[in-house]
């Protein structure tokens, strides 16, 4: 006697988290119900596997009519054929929206496309999620994207309103958004020790002093690019390093004001510009905090340079990004 | 002109995309009652239109408003072609016709579509205006309420329980139409839904007749189902339990009554009349009238069952003094009643006098026998036929009345089964004329049969029955006889003295029966009616017995009928009656008494099932006080009698059908083991697995021995359906199959509710249907209630726990305004230290587990955001409300959850006619509604289950968005009444009809009656309501 038809519906739309996760991870109910099987249910419970069967089967039922929904989480709370408490539906929308930072890391910098998405049987194979969490992910990502792109305001914050999620996921998902907008190769080889959690709080830094939201509460902007006109003036910024002049005396002062101060002094003079070098000399992160802000701060000593406001915002961000990326 | 129905259309979310494209939809709304339609003006390009229409004015009769649904369609308007229907919504405005129930119907209503389900929801708002009509000759009821609950109404009185009301109306099935052949499905399933929608109102507006007739004004215990016979007709029919109530104000709530004897005397010749009246003309002269149109039908009335736990006889004679006086005042009462049955389950202490037995009544139809198929009186003279036979039988048992009366169908082709079952009892007569609980009569009945056991008294003279009998003296009061068993249709009565706990009991069976047509079948059917009466009530025996237990509640038997088999399924919940005697054991005996290794084996089984008896009575808690022999028989005055009832307790009784069967008088309990079949039986008994620690179950409103429930309850409804595949099939693998369908049903119920431990499955009902040749179907509904296992620790811990809910929401009060953003302490206070770890987290874990925690108030929070800033003007409000923080507490507990435009109100729904941890406070009127759902594309739906799973969820939605718009928060009573699915894979097709009922309820928790003992207007005026701002 087989069955045909087999569904449990409840006013309240009954939600078992664990089977979420397994649906989440992309399982099929087969899979799903080996897993649970595994994981000792049978036992616990005392009952069958037809009986784990059809309730794997019915969550995943509940779960592909919900997804949809989830595609909007705002509609999922105002939607009336599922009654599910707030806090249920919060917990639907942050798993559902949660993602694999390998996967985000791999995905950053580049083009939210249907060629990416042809990509991702190779991303699946490299970080061990299944095809399907990777897309699930990915449409996720393309989704949030598609959402802001146009909106004006803070990033972080607009995400949060379309898509309901806590600040710290709000947080990750505007940094993907301002990658994929900016474009930044991270995929270089020079970079691939950075994680996505380095690379977000960078994305966040640079949001967070370069952008126009930065500057005016009211931006007029979207915060996912960093403003153009910022971006020229940078060129006025070059002034530093290609007047001789006044890369010396930059040099000078910041060494000046760092005698003694720095463990490693000798080897600062050398590197004075670049990352790299300093891990390969050993330096500690509070060296480079001292490096930075004195790097930052001296150029208000020297005659001629009339861009202190807008080297200071760079540095700002620089710095901070810096420090985050210094790491073992 | 009495009465002016006014209509607004507000607005329309989440429409579905009907210009591909724009991806947009220019969308208006016809708005239509009877005649009349309105239209509001196009919105262009949007899913989200705001119409804002005037208001739509309709001046109609009252009779118009009760019959007819106010449909409201909304489409697509399209310049070149026709427009195109988006989807529509159905309101009874039935709530709006009585005074004490909702006053207006305002809120998101889903937009549905027979074909597409769910398309987005409108925003309606529906009032109506009645003028006062003094025309006595007026074909409306307006003003009758309905209530499907089968007990009285929580904030009400009965004052006077008239009695039985019953109306049935027929229309021919759209379906069936010559028109169906040229219109699409949609067009033919919205004809059949209205057509449904009009009889159903037109149905309680007669009904409603009746009860202004009989000088009621309400109707309890109303139970509506419809028949679809096919190409004989669609037929609507009611019946239900006609009263006058009262309305308790709190403050009178407990005002004794007590009238004069004088007094009644003088009222009680102008109550009866009436009621005498009201039959339903084509009802009542059927068996002379009609006579020649009957013999037309082929009809086959079954002899059925009379349960009492040892069986039926002819009318007993009256048994003491008392007694005779007793039967002639309720005589008096009930005689000039044609049908004197109730509908009810659950009664006010008092009225309930004796419990004689179950009585229950089939009969085999021939639909397309029916002579004149488009009028009524054919299905009335079925009915009253059988209502007869019910009478009869509850004279048998010495009784007057019927409880817990119920009626219902099942067809197949053009057979048809009507069934009809209830409870023979003898009541307080004065009930029946004055609802005094305090009578001077009344006072001598409980003197006579103490609360407890009063109602388990034999009704019928012991002295004179010509079946076996097996009486003893009650257990408990040691004055009056008792029965050793006791099988009801009603609910426990709640001064029964029960020991221990109940459980559900399920008799379930299968009888293949061979096709054929027209008379011959219906013959084999009625043939197989009898053994399949006895066979079920052999089984609940043996179960009953098998878990020692003496009574049964709540009995419900189902026959259904299909192509080649007919399926019986009789659930009922077993408990232990203190007043009833211990149940004796069951017996096994084998019929070859000298084959060694088959003797061994019986006593090993004979060991089984004395294991599995001890086993239960640990696990349901029985442990009846052990009473000495002497002080049992010591008050019987004849030793002759009780030498008697001492053997017969060993022996157990049986129960004998008016056909007497194969079995005569032969002990029940002995199970003898002639064959195979007999072995199977035994096993079946032993198969029944008890449910998993933390779990009962009951198919009543309360569970003996469980009391302190908690707020938490989940209603579902779940749905099988079998293929029962092998074409060479026997009674006993069918029976087998049907036993594990429905136990491993009940197993996936524990397991997917697992979460809820300790719980209890209340009011679990399942309805059995033949779809097709080899097709079952079973659906269950019930609700799961969590009850907390240390009652005491319970009552200490409420206050405590209040006065923190207190501390707590006043506290966010306070931090609402500095912290404007982060409202939530909760929230706000790890934001800022724990801010870099948590991103750090976030980084290499995904979800961090903290993170995991807090998301509850996330929502919460962007709600509250949101709210701030809408409501600018709340601030004020708000610091006014401080002088009162209780108040403020309240507003707050409750703005929380509802006041964002984001959330949707929670309305519970429950089979139950309370929730628990709350209390009723109105009642807005009954939810009635007929789905119709068809697809053509199953497969790209998910197949059957997934196109079930959306309709059922649609349902619950649709039911639960009419209950928000009346203002209500919850649905008691609920049932799901039919559930037709009919599939055809190969055609990828499938449709499904679904009629559910129920009462729309306010209630309020009982913590917060405490917490606040008068509403806060401030609640009601808030701008955010959309008529369903309501409390979770």
């Amino acid at each position: 006697m087989t069955s045909d038809l087999d569904i449990f519906v409840g006013n309240t739309t009954l939600i078992d988290e664990e089977v979420y996760q397994l649906w989440l991870d992309g399982y099929t109910v087969s899979e799903a119900v080996s897993r649970r099987l595994r994981g000792g249910l049978l036992e616990r419970s005392g009952t069958s596997v037809s009986v784990l069967q059809s309730d794997t089967r019915d969550h995943f039922r509940t779960f592909q009519m919900l997804e949809r929904l989830l595609h909007s989480p705002p509609r999922l709370c105002q939607q009336l054929l599922f009654q599910i408490p707030p806090p249920r539906q919060a917990a639907l929308i942050q798993g559902y929206y949660a993602f694999e930072p390998a996967l985000a890391r791999e995905l950053l910098g580049k083009k939210l496309s249907k060629g990416t998405k042809k990509e991702l049987d190779e991303v699946s194979a490299r970080t061990g999620l299944s095809l399907r969490a990777c897309r699930r992910q990915f449409d996720n990502f393309k989704r949030v994207f598609k959402a802001v792109e146009e909106l004006k305001g803070p990033l972080a914050e607009l995400i949060q309103q379309h898509f309901l999620l806590p600040p710290p996921l709000a947080r990750d998902y505007a940094a993907i958004v301002f990658f994929a907008n900016s474009r930044f190769e991270t995929g270089k080889r020079r970079l691939q020790f950075l994680s996505f959690g380095d690379l977000a709080a960078c994305a966040q830094h640079m949001m967070g002093h370069w952008t126009q939201g930065a500057m005016t509460p009211e931006a007029a902007e979207p915060d996912g690019d960093v403003p153009r006109s910022f971006l020229q003036d940078l060129k006025e910024l070059k002034v530093l390093v290609s007047d001789k002049d006044l890369l010396d005396q930059h040099k000078s002062l910041v060494c000046s004001a760092l005698r003694g101060k720095i463990s490693v002094y000798n080897e600062m003079e050398t590197n004075f510009k670049v990352l790299d070098p300093c891990r390969s000399d050993h330096w500690s992160l509070g060296d480079l905090r001292l490096f930075l802000g004195s790097y930052t701060t001296a150029p208000r000593a020297l005659g001629g340079f009339r861009h202190q406001l807008l080297w200071e915002r760079y540095m700002a961000g620089i710095s901070a990004c810096l420090l985050r990326m210094y790491h073992e | 002109m009495p009465g002016k129905l006014k209509v607004k259309i507000v607005a329309g979310r989440h429409l579905p995309v009907m210009d591909r494209a724009s991806d947009l939809t220019d969308a208006f709304v016809e708005v239509k009652f009877g005649n009349t339609t309105f239209k509001t003006d196009v919105y262009p390009k949007s899913l989200n239109p705001q119409w804002n229409s005037e208001w739509f004015k309709f001046e109609v009769d009252d009779e118009e408003l009760q019959d007819e649904p106010l449909q409201i369609t909304v489409l697509d308007h399209d310049t070149y072609s026709a427009n195109d229907a988006i989807g529509k919504v159905y309101i009874d405005i039935d709530p709006l016709l009585y005074s004490e129930a909702a006053t207006v119907i305002s809120g998101w209503f889903p937009i549905y579509d027979t074909i597409h389900g769910i398309r987005g929801e409108i925003n309606v708002v529906v009032k109506v205006d009645l003028f006062n009509d003094l025309n006595r000759f007026r074909q409306s009821s307006c003003g009758v309420k309905f209530f499907c609950t089968t007990s009285i109404p929580k904030c009400y009185r009965a004052v006077i329980i008239h009695g039985f009301v019953e109306e049935l109306v027929v229309n021919e099935d759209p379906e069936y139409q010559w028109i169906d052949r040229i219109r699409t499905p949609r067009a033919s399933n919205e004809a059949r839904q209205r057509l449904i929608s009009l009889m159903s109102g037109e149905l309680q507006r007669k009904i409603g007749l009746k009860v202004l007739e009989m000088r009621g004004n309400a109707v309890v215990g109303y139970l509506q189902c419809f028949d679809l016979e096919g190409e004989s007709g669609l037929v609507v029919r009611a019946i239900g339990t006609v009263c006058t109530l009262d309305k308790l104000s709190n403050t009178s709530a407990f005002l004794p009554a007590c009238n004069s004897p004088s007094k009644e005397m003088k009222e009680s010749p102008l109550v009866h009349p009436p009621s005498h009246g009201c039959r339903s003309t084509h009802n009542s002269p059927i068996h002379t009238a009609t006579g020649s149109r009957l013999t037309q039908n082929f009809s086959v009335s079954v002899p059925t069952l009379i349960y009492t736990g040892m069986g039926s006889g002819s009318a007993g004679k009256e048994g003491g003094p008392f007694k005779t006086l007793l039967r002639q005042q309720t005589q008096s009462a009930l005689e000039q009643r044609e049908f004197p049955f109730f509908t009810l389950t659950t009664f006010p202490p008092g009225f309930l006098v004796h419990v004689g037995g179950v009585v229950s009544a089939r009969s085999v139809k021939l639909l397309d026998r029916i002579h004149n198929p488009d009028e009524p009186e054919t299905r009335d003279a079925w009915w009253a036929e059988i209502r007869q036979e019910i009478k009869s039988h509850a004279k048998a048992l010495g009784c007057h009345a019927v409880v817990g009366y119920s009626e219902s169908t099942s067809i197949c082709e053009e057979v048809c089964i009507l069934s009809a079952s209830g409870t023979a009892a003898v009541l307080n007569p004065r009930f029946l004329q004055d609802g005094t609980v305090e009578g001077c009569l009344e006072q001598r009945i409980e003197e006579a049969s103490p609360p407890g056991c009063g109602f388990c008294h034999i009704p019928y003279d012991e002295l004179n029955m010509p079946f076996p009998a097996h009486l003893t003296y009650c257990y408990n009061c040691r004055k009056q006889k008792v029965p050793d068993v006791l099988f009801t249709t009603i609910d426990l009565p709640v001064e029964a003295i029960v020991i221990g706990k109940g459980c559900l009991i399920q008799a379930r069976l299968c009888r293949l029966k061979k096709k054929a047509q027209a008379e011959a079948n219906a013959t084999s059917i009625s043939n197989l009616l009898p053994f399949m009466e006895y066979e079920v009530h052999t089984q609940l025996m043996n179960k009953l017995k098998l878990r020692g237990m003496n009574a049964l509640f709540g009995l419900r038997i189902q026959i259904t009928v299909g192509e080649n088999m007919l399926m019986g399924l009789a659930s009922a919940t077993g408990v232990y009656l203190a007043a009833l005697p211990t149940p004796g054991g069951i017996q096994i005996a084998g019929k070859t008494p000298n084959d060694g290794t088959y003797e061994q084996h019986i006593s090993h089984m004979q060991k089984k099932i004395n294991d599995t008896i001890a086993k239960n009575k640990e696990l349901y808690e029985i442990n009846p006080p052990e009473l000495p022999e002497e002080i049992i028989g010591s008050p019987i005055p004849e030793p002759r009698q009780r030498s008697r009832l001492l053997r017969s307790q060993s022996e157990s009784s049986d129960e004998v059908t008016e056909l007497d069967l194969s079995h005569g008088k032969k002990d029940a309990f002995v199970l003898e083991i002639d064959d195979t079949d007999a072995m199977e039986d035994v096993h079946s008994l032993l198969t029944d697995a008890p449910p998993p620690s933390g779990f009962y179950s009951c198919n009543t409103e309360i569970m003996p021995g469980i009391s302190n429930w908690t707020p938490e309850i989940q209603m579902f409804t779940a749905v099988r359906v079998s293929r029962l595949g092998n074409i060479n099939l026997t009674n006993q693998t069918l029976n087998k199959n049907f036993n594990d369908l429905c136990e491993n049903l009940l197993k996936s119920l524990y397991f997917k509710l697992r979460s809820m431990v300790p719980c209890c499955l209340c009011h679990v009902n399942f309805t059995v249907a033949l779809p097709e040749d080899e097709l079952v179907q079973i659906a269950v509904t019930a609700v799961a209630i969590t009850f907390d296992k240390n009652q005491t620790l319970q009552a200490n811990k409420a206050p405590t726990e209040k006065s923190q809910q207190r501390a707590s929401t006043d506290n966010e009060e306070q931090l609402q305004f500095p912290l404007e953003l982060c409202p939530d302490p909760l929230a706000s206070q790890p934001s800022l230290p724990a801010k870099e770890v948590l991103e750090g987290a976030t980084s290499q874990t995904g979800i961090p587990a903290a993170q995991r925690d807090r998301c509850n108030s996330w929502i919460e929070l962007i709600k509250l955001k949101a709210q701030t800033i809408r409501r600018g003007s709340i601030k004020t409000t708000a610091s006014l409300d401080k002088t009162s923080p209780l108040a403020e507490g309240y507003l707050r507990h409750r703005s929380v959850p509802s006041c964002t435009n984001s959330t949707v109100s929670v309305v519970k729904m429950t089979p139950l006619s309370f929730l628990p941890g709350a209390k009723i406070t109105k009642y807005l009127g009954i939810i009635n509604m007929f789905f119709i759902r068809e697809t053509t594309s199953l497969r790209e739906e998910g197949g059957v289950s997934g196109f079930l799973h959306a309709f059922i969820a649609e349902v619950f939605a649709m039911v639960r968005a009419h209950v928000a718009a009346l203002g209500g928060n919850a649905v008691v009573s609920y049932i799901m009444k039919q559930c037709v699915f009919m599939e055809n894979p190969n055609k990828n097709q499938a449709q499904c009809l679904i009629n559910v009922s129920g009462d729309a309820v306010i209630f309020v928790r009982e913590s917060e009656l405490e917490m606040l003992p008068v509403q806060p207007s401030t609640v009601v005026s808030q701008p955010t309501s959309s008529g369903g701002d309501v409390t979770t």
